[in-house]
């Protein structure tokens, strides 16, 4: 996974509320079942007109922030369906990071699996935002723009994995004595667990 | 944690394998659910990276998103490209050596419906499948939620996950129910009093007299909706009713005597980070009225003021009445409603009558195989049939597009779903959520209607 230290980029501004992950990719434009090849479908509802054609009223199809690495949003972004693809389509069409009010939980935590870093600001913040030159630096957990500044919220562990592009499951792996010890004194105590008949 | 506990807590207690230097939890994985929208993608990605499933024996898989639900379905769906979802999805669980349950098996059916129906989700057991709905099956007092792929992986490979503690809170519904209000009605009250975004960052445990009256299916249908709440997972602690209902399923235990079963449930006295208390008896059958579940009034009230691209993509201003507004779909099924119960209180509105000849389809698709079987062997197939409903396998069905079986842009669909979203029964489709109750009422009438005024 590519880390992510620092970004500095236009931010595009997509201000609403309750962006759901059918909107950010809808189920029709997932074809394959592969990780790939998704960026054509993103936003497609909204990205297209009829037969296909672009849009000029959606923000990403607006020649300032067609190449925009920072998506701004409102409340509960990522709402809905929990649909890795909203991430994979984010990430193949080049957003590295979405700073909104709120994300849905399954968004937020498909995000830091894949190397996007999702910013939780005020509204007024994220407003002040739009349209900006914006650097994101996340070890200091800092936004800034037009010589303002914020800071932002992040746990340590998540934070981790994306400043060092770590791969959580090689991470976990180093855990597996402590898993496997649990796993054993657990087998014991709730065997109905293991479902030994179905192995 | 010492002193009181709530219940999530308790199952996270139990769960946890050890805290990550960066102070994260591992917490233990007691099952997996995979469907064939994701399954093949992500047992692919994991054999790719050479990772087997530890444990193949507590990791399950159904064919429910893209199946057909027309009868003498096989592989083939409605879906472009979708039968390579359903043939790759087979062949990787069955290289895998994980229990699959396939299209014309006789336990498939929607993941939230047969995993309790089998037993397979348990009181006190953490289950986590790639489907936001998996918070249903928080119902039978699990640990249940949504995850993506990646954390699919993750769990199959490792045997747990990397989480945050979530914030608790705790809904008591009191009193009790009016007729013709049933579970649906509680959750999207309960959405549109606090949000679409009011549980974020929490594990949601529903309690109160209203809650423990509820059947075992209409506590699915209250959790079910703790997703589009934004909340980790909704919860019911497990009482009499639940190990009554599990006992004799088929991955179930064989008994459930003992403290490890009755102490499932919040201590007197267990602090949650936020309580919210509705009365039950005040809330009125309610459907939603704009692109969010949020955007839900009651069934007899007017249209209220929201964000004018909701207003612009149903077609109805603020201060209209959504009663008598014409409808052209009408759909009974999903992991929200499908069940047995569901299927019934549909059925007894509509028995003996015809619905609108205005009505271009009218769908009913049982949850699972088994609910199917069960509602023909009481005849309801045939009272849905005689009223001019189609009568359908089981599967997802019309609960979301996926460029199968659709309806022309500006349809308007009532629907006993759970998300209104833009789209998300196709485009240009404007879908209003609502009970089975009003979803009958509706196709009878032709037009949105209160299930109280049916005599």
């Amino acid at each position: 996974m590519t880390p992510f230290t620092t970004l500095t980029g236009i931010a595009a501004p997509l201000l609403r509320d309750n962006v759901d992950t059918d909107a950010i990719i809808p189920s029709r434009e997932m074809k394959s079942t592969g990780r790939t090849g998704l960026a054509d479908g993103l936003f497609a509802p909204w990205r297209y007109s009829e037969g296909r054609t672009p849009n000029p009223d959606f923000v990403l199809n607006q020649p300032d922030f067609a190449r925009a690495p920072i998506l701004l949003s409102g409340t509960n972004f990522g709402c809905g369906s929990s649909r890795e693809h909203a991430v994979w389509a984010l990430a193949e069409h080049g957003i590295r990071c979405v700073i909104a009010e709120s994300f849905a939980p399954i968004f937020a935590a498909n995000c830091i699996r894949n190397g996007l870093l999702p910013v939780v600001m005020p509204q007024e913040a994220v407003r002040a935002l739009t349209g900006q030159m914006v650097t994101v630096d996340l070890a200091g957990q800092s936004v800034s723009a037009n010589g303002q500044s914020w800071t932002f919220a992040m746990d340590a562990e998540p934070k981790a994995m994306l400043l060092e592009g770590l791969d959580a499951i090689d991470l976990t792996l180093k855990s597996l004595p402590d898993i496997d010890r649990w796993t054993r004194e657990d087998r014991a105590a709730r065997p109905w667990v293991y479902l030994e008949n179905n192995a | 944690m010492t002193g009181p506990r709530t219940l999530v807590d308790k199952i996270w207690d139990a769960h946890l394998v050890s805290q990550t230097a960066s102070g994260a939890s591992l917490i233990a994985i007691d099952r997996v659910f995979l469907h064939e929208r994701t399954g093949a993608s992500a047992l692919k990605s994991m054999a790719a990276a050479g990772r087997p499933v530890r444990d193949p024996a507590r990791v399950f898989a159904v064919m429910d998103h893209i199946v057909d639900t027309r009868p003498g379905r096989g592989d083939q769906t409605l879906m472009p490209g979708g039968q390579a979802f359903i043939t790759e999805t087979r062949e990787a669980a069955l290289a895998a050596g994980i229990t699959l349950f396939d299209v014309t098996d006789l336990d498939q059916g929607i993941t939230h419906v047969i995993s309790p129906e089998l037993g397979i989700v348990l009181p006190g057991l953490t289950l986590v499948a790639p489907d936001s709905h998996t918070c249903t099956q928080g119902a039978l007092g699990a640990l249940a939620w949504g995850i993506g792929s990646s954390e699919a992986e993750h769990a199959m490979a490792t045997g747990v996950l990397r989480l945050s503690r979530p914030k608790t809170m705790r809904v008591t519904f009191t009193g009790s129910l009016a007729p013709h209000v049933s579970a649906k009605d509680m959750a999207l009250h309960l959405l549109a009093t606090h949000g679409a975004g009011g549980g974020a960052g929490h594990a949601v445990e529903f309690a109160g007299p209203a809650v423990a009256a509820l059947d075992m299916e209409a506590r699915m249908t209250l959790c079910n909706m703790a997703t589009e709440f934004a909340a980790m997972t909704g919860i019911i602690a497990p009482d009499e009713l639940t190990f009554d209902w599990l006992a004799g399923r088929r991955y179930a235990p064989l008994q459930f005597d003992g403290p490890v079963w009755s102490d499932l449930k919040s201590d007197d006295g267990a602090r949650f980070d936020r309580e919210i208390v509705i009365d039950a008896s005040s809330i009125a059958p309610m459907i939603s009225w704009g692109t969010s579940p949020e955007h839900s009034i009651a069934v007899d009230a007017v249209v209220p003021q929201g964000p004018d691209r909701a207003h612009s993509y149903v077609g109805l201003e603020p201060g209209v009445r959504l009663a008598g507004t014409p409808i052209d779909v009408a759909f009974i099924g999903s992991c929200t409603n499908s069940r047995l119960s569901d299927l019934r209180r549909a059925a007894a509105l509509v028995k003996g009558r015809r619905i609108a000849a205005s009505i271009k389809a009218a769908l009913v698709v049982p949850g699972s195989s088994a609910v199917k079987r069960a509602a023909e062997a009481e005849g309801l197939d045939q009272i849905f049939r005689d009223a001019g409903f189609e009568w359908r396998e089981s599967g997802c069905s019309l609960c979301f597009y996926a460029g199968g079986e659709g309806f022309a842009p500006g349809s308007r669909t009532i629907s006993t779903t759970n998300r209104n979203f833009e789209g998300r029964q196709g485009p240009g489709i404007r879908t209003h959520i609502a009970s089975p109750e009003t979803v009958a009422a509706s196709a009878l009438a032709g037009a949105i209607a209160d299930p109280r005024r049916l005599s």
